[in-house]
């Protein structure tokens, strides 16, 4: 169990998206929430590598590429909808945002 | 084997460090700063693990482009303003929070370490990482053959993202605008000042319910241009090329 492998590499991608899960929820500036989804992204890339050396497979590090491209334009739009919003209203956190709650 | 273990400790140390430091600080530059060290670390353990190129486009695109534009919009909110977003989360979800992070984590470390060095699955046959090629090789071989509509489809991505973004945080002509943040008003009325005498019409909804009811325009069509007037006064009607200009200086 103690003996260097990959499944280390796979314990610190479930610690860092632990933290990111747990940042996510308890902190309410969006910026810093969208910073903790850019950690559980890695922590889930890290595993994607992990994984792809695991099964000798270079699917994992094709689908890591992928995911490095959607998690680009996820910041790009959601950094434009907080800049959006900022314009409009200048206390806006997370729990303020209730626009569109059903 | 030692090095190794080194390498993973000292990068897997510097990635929770970071992530910790992206969740505990209070300012969002230093929580911005804190994740280019775990992306760093990420980094690190990809090269540990053999993925070269993947560990240049994280540092060119994470570190590079994402950290930099979250930097751009804390520095155009103001950090005074960024930071002021923080509002005190309830204790009990912050409680609740944390004890189900912690389930989490331990449920996930517990049946890593239960399952010890194996992973379901079979090894690849007919993409296998140690091909003999470079992992440039083999990533671009696998992503323009097998995964090739996937990669058009993440242009079509791209441009849509791009597109959004200009449009999201494009301000129409007219919109009204935080006169405390920007007290001289819009390009457009800082340009008006220099050009008195020559505004442009905005058409607002207000002004379309007007004319429905104005007598004199029964049509709803506006002032009507009166054609012997168009050589005669220059000076009163307005040259074509200011409109555009007007527009142009507005955005």
């Amino acid at each position: 169990m103690f003996t260097f492998g990959d499944s280390w590499y796979l314990v610190l991608a479930a610690i860092i998206f632990a933290i990111g899960a747990v940042g996510l929820i308890v902190r309410r500036n969006p910026l810093v929430m969208f910073m903790c989804v850019e950690l559980m992204l890695n922590a889930v890339n890290l595993t994607f590598v992990a994984f792809g050396n695991l099964l000798n497979d270079v699917g994992g590090q094709t689908v890591v590429f992928f995911v490095l491209v959607v998690a680009a334009a996820e910041v790009v739009v959601g950094l434009a909808i907080i800049v959006a919003i900022m314009r409009r209203r200048a206390d806006a956190n997370a729990d303020d945002l209730s626009l569109l709650r059903g | 084997m030692r090095v190794e273990v080194f390498t993973f400790l000292v990068a897997g140390a510097i990635c929770v460090g970071g992530a910790l430091g992206v969740v505990l600080f209070r300012n969002p530059v230093h929580n911005a700063l804190s994740l280019v060290a775990t992306l760093f670390g990420v980094a690190v353990l990809f090269i540990a693990q053999e993925a070269y190129f993947l560990a240049a486009i994280q540092v060119i695109v994470y570190a590079g482009a994402i950290v930099i534009l979250f930097l751009f919009v804390i520095m155009l909110l103001g950090v005074d303003r960024a930071e002021a977003l923080e509002s005190d989360p309830f204790h009990l979800r912050r409680t609740i929070t944390i004890l189900g992070g912690a389930v989490l984590l331990v449920g996930s470390v517990a049946i890593l370490l239960a399952a010890g060095q194996r992973a379901t699955g079979r090894e690849s046959v007919t993409a296998p990482l140690d091909g003999g090629a470079s992992d440039v090789e083999r990533l671009g071989r696998a992503i323009f053959t097998d995964y090739v509509f996937a990669f058009e489809i993440t242009a079509l991505l791209l441009t849509v993202a791009v597109v959004g973004a200009v449009v999201l945080t494009r301000r129409s002509v007219g919109a009204p605008i935080d006169l405390e943040e920007f007290p001289d008003g819009t390009a457009y009325d800082i340009w008006l000042e220099d050009h008195p005498g020559s505004e442009l019409e905005v058409p607002d909804a207000e002004d379309e319910l007007d004319r429905e009811d104005d007598p004199a325009d029964p049509d709803g069509l506006g002032d009507p241009v009166e054609p012997e007037a168009d050589e005669a006064e220059p000076a009163v009607v307005e040259p074509v090329g200011s409109e555009s200009e007007t527009t142009e200086a507005a955005r």
